[in-house]
């Protein structure tokens, strides 16, 4: 289990979190969502090594690993996919593929087999540098990169930003099947109907602090989340 | 004397010099590949490695004098990243290239103190100062065995970087930092690498270079350096074939530039020495400008794509 206790982070000169705490149970998938600068991709930039925080402690299966670098981080089986997908234009999918198991010496056959499986187009272009895939191509990689690392924690940072709807929920299905092999999922979103409706425990977050946490359909049926965040 | 009996000497020394270019050119681009940093510094480090030669072959053997040089360039080039630049890695780019020519001053001056900046003779390498005669020139064996290393050590340069993980790894970092550290990439790491091996080269650069002149001063390292770097640009830098072709090209018009008076007289064009040799140095800016103009990236530079 992940426990973030009363974490606070300091970027660029303002509080950006301002003292959170919340769990992410094993196996399950959390989702943190709220508008744009609340907070949430701070978070998780936190969580996974890129930021250190100013204040408060997170735990990883009884072990405090706040402010450890991102590679032990990693080596802890924590992962995150970034927002913007990320992926390394100048190599080969299957290159970005190798370097999601970068810390890994061992055989990668099984890992690769897997996420062909789960991005059949990823298997069909895997030669080809992956500047030239499309948007949602390059989001499934990214996600499938991340993978090859074998988390135990996959956290996610606005995986469906800029993609059709349609691809989004191509995606969201794509994180249930990855949640169904045993991945505990940590998911930042805007879109807070998918993220809602996918999620077990749902947090709210405010200008860097949270106001509401409920079972994803408490708060999906929650009359101001629904007036700030479903737009009905 | 026929034309090509004529040109063909100074084009073997071109490539030569253009080789020993090369190889002090690929630790300017690929430090400029990773972080965007001109290291003012490596043409110093090259003159140290020139220098500290000539102090360990005073009292070793030679097959103990190169390997302890070339370890003692390493550990240079790996010591003043993590001394002077690792500190700045957040700091804005000017920073780390004030803090790249105090490193340059630093070591030049430190030179001008232990030599005295005297001349100090640089060891004669036994085989590869021999004289030979190739193709009815007379040179010295140094001079055709350096295309020939500098390529065979590209070569396994550019199979490391493409083939091997932690030539993957520099790729990434070269791209993204922050996501090859999400990776579990520890790209301090990949950095000090990238310094060891251009600091590998500029060591093997200078034996090969020193040998063919009288010897080494504390601003050895000055004209060289700059040559490799304007190589560097002339090819795009932060691309290792670019500055290798650029560092050839240079190399090779260099050359002919100085010999031009005797190319022309030979073929009696002109009568007398006019003294092109003289603008060989000026040559290789002029091209730098023109360049510069015309191609801002150079010949294999990385295409600016802005992101939306």
């Amino acid at each position: 289990m992940l426990k973030i206790r009363d974490l606070r982070v300091n970027y660029g000169g303002i509080e950006a979190v301002k003292g959170i705490t919340f769990d992410v149970p094993e196996k399950s998938i959390v989702t943190l969502i709220g508008a744009n600068g609340a907070g949430k991709s701070t978070t998780l930039r936190t969580i996974s090594g890129l930021v250190k925080p100013s204040g408060g402690n997170i735990e990883w299966n009884g072990k405090d690993i706040t402010g450890i670098s991102s590679d032990q981080v990693v080596k802890q089986g924590i992962t995150m996919v970034p927002e913007g997908r990320r992926v390394f234009a100048d190599l080969t999918v299957l290159e970005n593929l190798k370097i999601g198991a970068y810390l890994r010496n061992d055989d990668l056959t099984e890992d690769l087999k897997w996420v062909f499986d789960l991005f059949p187009r990823l298997k069909e272009r895997s030669w080809q540098y992956a500047g030239t895939l499309s948007g949602g191509e390059q989001q499934m990689l990214a996600v499938g990169r991340a993978l090859m690392s074998r988390p135990e924690v996959l956290m996610m940072d606005e995986p469906s930003l800029g993609l059709a709807p349609i691809i989004v929920q191509d995606i969201f299905s794509i994180i249930r099947d990855i949640h169904e092999k045993g991945v505990t999922i940590l998911l930042v979103e805007q879109n807070a109907n998918m993220a809602l409706k996918t999620a077990d425990i749902g947090y709210v977050l405010e200008t860097g602090r949270i106001t509401m946490q409920g079972s994803g359909k408490e708060l999906l049926n929650n009359e101001d989340v629904k007036k700030a965040y479903l737009g009905t | 004397m026929s034309l090509w009996q004529t040109i063909f000497p100074y084009i073997l020394s071109g490539i030569s010099v253009g080789g020993q270019y090369a190889l002090i050119a690929i630790g300017y681009t690929m430090v400029y590949g990773i972080l965007r940093l001109i290291n003012f510094a490596h043409g110093d480090v090259f003159m140290v490695a020139g220098l500290s030669m000539v102090y360990l072959a005073a009292s070793l053997p030679l097959y103990l004098a190169i390997p302890v040089m070339i370890i003692l360039t390493v550990a240079l080039g790996f010591t003043i990243e993590r001394v002077a630049y690792k500190p700045l890695r957040t700091a804005p780019r000017m920073s780390v290239m004030i803090s790249a020519i105090g490193v340059s001053y630093l070591l030049q001056n430190l030179a001008l103190y232990i030599t005295g900046g005297l001349n100090k003779n640089y060891p004669e390498i036994p085989w590869i100062s021999d004289k030979i005669t190739i193709f009815g020139a007379t040179t010295t064996r140094v001079t055709v065995i350096t295309p020939f290393v500098t390529i065979a050590l590209v070569l396994i340069l550019v199979w490391v970087i493409n083939h091997t993980k932690i030539g993957m790894a520099m790729r990434a970092v070269s791209k993204d930092f922050e996501t090859a550290q999400l990776m579990g990439i520890k790209i301090n790491n990949v950095i000090s690498i990238t310094f060891i091996i251009g600091s590998f080269l500029a060591a093997i650069g200078s034996m090969l270079f020193f040998t063919n002149y009288p010897g080494v001063v504390p601003t050895s390292g000055g004209m060289p350096g700059l040559k490799a770097f304007v190589a560097a640009v002339f090819g795009g830098i932060g691309s290792i074939p670019g500055a290798v072709i650029g560092a050839f090209i240079i190399g090779i018009c260099e050359s002919l530039i100085k010999g031009l008076d005797t190319i022309l007289m030979s073929q009696g064009v002109i009568a007398e020495q006019i003294g092109f040799a003289t603008f060989s140095d000026a040559f290789t800016f002029i091209l730098l400008i023109i360049i510069l103009v015309f191609k801002p990236m150079g010949l294999f530079g990385e295409k600016q794509t802005d992101k939306v």
